[in-house]
């Protein structure tokens, strides 16, 4: 609880919002600014329900909450779970490996499954691009994505965009210079960032090694007439990239691109892409850090970075479960086929 | 945060003080109001229960104002001025958020915009008055006893209230009352705070069906 003053100025007033209507949350691409903002602000709140002594609140008392994730994940899964929890949720836990998915179960069929054992809302991580889509058709409840394959993870953006309001001055993303750095073209947390940050007015660059960029630069639209014309900036040359940048976000190098033939070597990426103290130094002195985990320290970020006051890698962790919580609680207000078209 | 006076007067308004348990649905409108308390008589009933706070507690020690979002957070501050101006000490004045608290959230259309708790003060052992505008079922109430209750534990909670209209669906009742006002579940009783409405009073209003 706060040290303020007691007698001075403790009252808060609330502005009026728009209603929350979508049913599930499969990426951030169909938000709206204003159902950002939204999610920001009941965001705002939940942080203040992490803060009190008793972090619990009763708002969704007897809803079920399955959490079913196909491919591994420490954060995601644990934030998640704590995040229905603090709201008095029923969580359910179903790790893929260790459930009849082995034996061969279909997704439909274990969505259905788990829908028949009392699911209402289900939040799922997927190796296949487009599989909580598939799962929101089959689905009665509410479907939150935790990410699938390379195409979203749209509780990341949002809990990387409420961190960096958080922590910039003024509180605005909006022409700010925020460089996304590292393997864009396997990354779905690049790919929801990049919807995210472009709404919210940032000035976007995407920063790594060109095998790692590939169909991004037409994407980002150097000529007219591509989704992303003019909204953001691809770039090899890391040192353009981070020069006056606002925020510098990791990307975690996979030890697997090597196999493929992307990357040489993790040590020439580090030489030429990761982010030390020198590379920093051309950002602006208060430039925030930030990765979205699981680190590799030393690969694609050196610890001496790390050790920052401003990286804020440890915020993106608490505020993942305000945020989670926060999405997990408008979600629950919407019924019935009204969200429906979210999934088509 | 501040916003300028009247800043919210051409809002909409929140389905609120009649409910939050009792929301005006859809496809209803609300007729003109007779209005039941002007800005004076809000302004005495205020001082009025003001001084029967503190000769409650016989003084002010151990007391604390809890408002509830959100026209109770104005009338908490009001309350804890008037109290300074009469016994010279200031109140710890707090907002209190009562959503997550509510019985009906698996029933309502939309999910209510949270509209924040600060609570900045440590409520174990202090008699906590509850400040809201209209006291009708009780649920708000009990929400709210529960949304305290995870703060601490109060000495005692009170509750104070600018109108009392009746119809309780719990038991429920308050310590100070401004006035007691008789009304039909059909009406909407109406309080108007300056820092949000841009001015002081209360009226009762009908529900009438909108395409009759």
């Amino acid at each position: 609880m706060s040290d303020r003053d007691p007698g001075a100025e403790p009252i808060v007033v609330g502005a009026d919002a728009p209603a929350w209507r979508h049913r599930h949350l499969l990426d951030v691409d169909v938000l709206a600014a204003d159902e950002i903002d939204l999610v920001m602000r009941t965001a705002d709140a939940m942080k203040g329900i992490l803060a009190r002594p008793i972090a619990k609140v009763p708002a969704l008392r007897g809803r079920n909450v399955t959490i079913i994730f196909w491919e591994a994940s420490t954060r995601t899964r644990v934030s998640f779970e704590v995040a229905a929890k603090n709201l008095s949720a029923d969580v359910v836990n179903i790790a893929a490996s260790t459930s009849s998915v082995t034996k061969g179960e279909s997704l439909v069929d274990t969505i259905r499954t788990v829908q028949a054992l009392g699911a209402q809302m289900l939040v799922m991580r997927h190796g296949t691009s487009g599989a909580p889509y598939l799962a929101a058709e089959h689905f009665d409840g509410h479907v939150l994505n935790g990410g699938d394959g390379w195409h979203a993870h749209p509780t990341q953006a949002l809990l990387d965009l409420y961190t960096m309001r958080e922590r910039l001055p003024g509180g605005s993303i909006a022409g700010r210079k925020v460089v996304i750095l590292g393997d864009i073209l396997h990354s779905r947390v690049a790919r929801s960032n990049i919807w995210s940050l472009t709404a919210a007015g940032a000035d976007l660059w995407l920063c790594g090694p060109s095998t790692l960029l590939r169909g991004l630069d037409r994407w980002g639209g150097r000529a007219a007439g591509f989704p992303g014309h003019g909204r953001f900036t691809v770039t090899s040359d890391v040192d353009a990239a981070l020069r006056d940048a606002d925020v510098v976000m990791a990307l975690r190098i996979q030890k697997e691109r090597m196999d493929s033939g992307l990357l040489p070597s993790l040590r020439e990426y580090t030489a030429r892409f990761g982010l030390t103290l020198d590379r920093l130094a051309a950002a602006k002195p208060d430039a925030l850090v930030m990765h979205p985990g699981p680190m590799n320290e030393g690969v694609e970020i050196d610890p001496a970075v790390v050790a920052l006051d401003r990286a804020v890698i440890e915020d993106q962790v608490t505020n993942g479960v305000a945020v989670r919580m926060a999405l997990l609680y408008l979600l629950a207000g919407v019924h019935g086929a009204e969200g429906a078209h979210d999934a088509a | 945060m501040e916003y300028p006076r009247g800043a919210f007067k051409d809002r909409p308004r929140e389905a609120g003080k009649e409910g939050p348990h009792r929301a005006t649905r859809a496809g209803q409108a609300v007729s003109d109001g007779r209005r039941i308390m002007t800005a004076d008589e809000v302004r005495r009933a205020t001082v009025r229960i003001a001084h029967e706070i503190v000769e409650k507690q016989a003084g002010t020690e151990g007391l604390a104002l809890v408002g509830i979002q959100r026209r109770g957070v104005p009338l908490a501050r009001r309350l804890a001025d008037a109290i300074a101006e009469n016994e010279g000490v200031r109140l710890p004045a707090g907002a209190l958020d009562i959503t997550f608290y509510r019985d009906d959230l698996s029933l309502v259309a939309h999910q209510p915009v949270v509209k924040g708790t600060d609570l900045p003060f440590d409520l174990n052992g202090l008699t906590v008055v509850v400040v809201d505008d209209v006291l009708y079922t009780g649920r708000t109430i009990r929400a709210a006893m529960d949304a305290l209750m995870d703060f601490g534990r109060p000495r005692a909670i009170r509750l104070a209230v600018l109108v009392d209209r009746g119809h309780r669906e719990l038991p429920i009742r308050a310590d100070h009352v401004g006035k007691n006002v008789p009304t039909s579940r059909d009406e909407i009783v109406k309080v108007l705070v300056e820092e949000i409405d841009g001015e002081d009073g209360v009226a009762i209003e009908r529900l009438v069906a909108a395409h009759l």
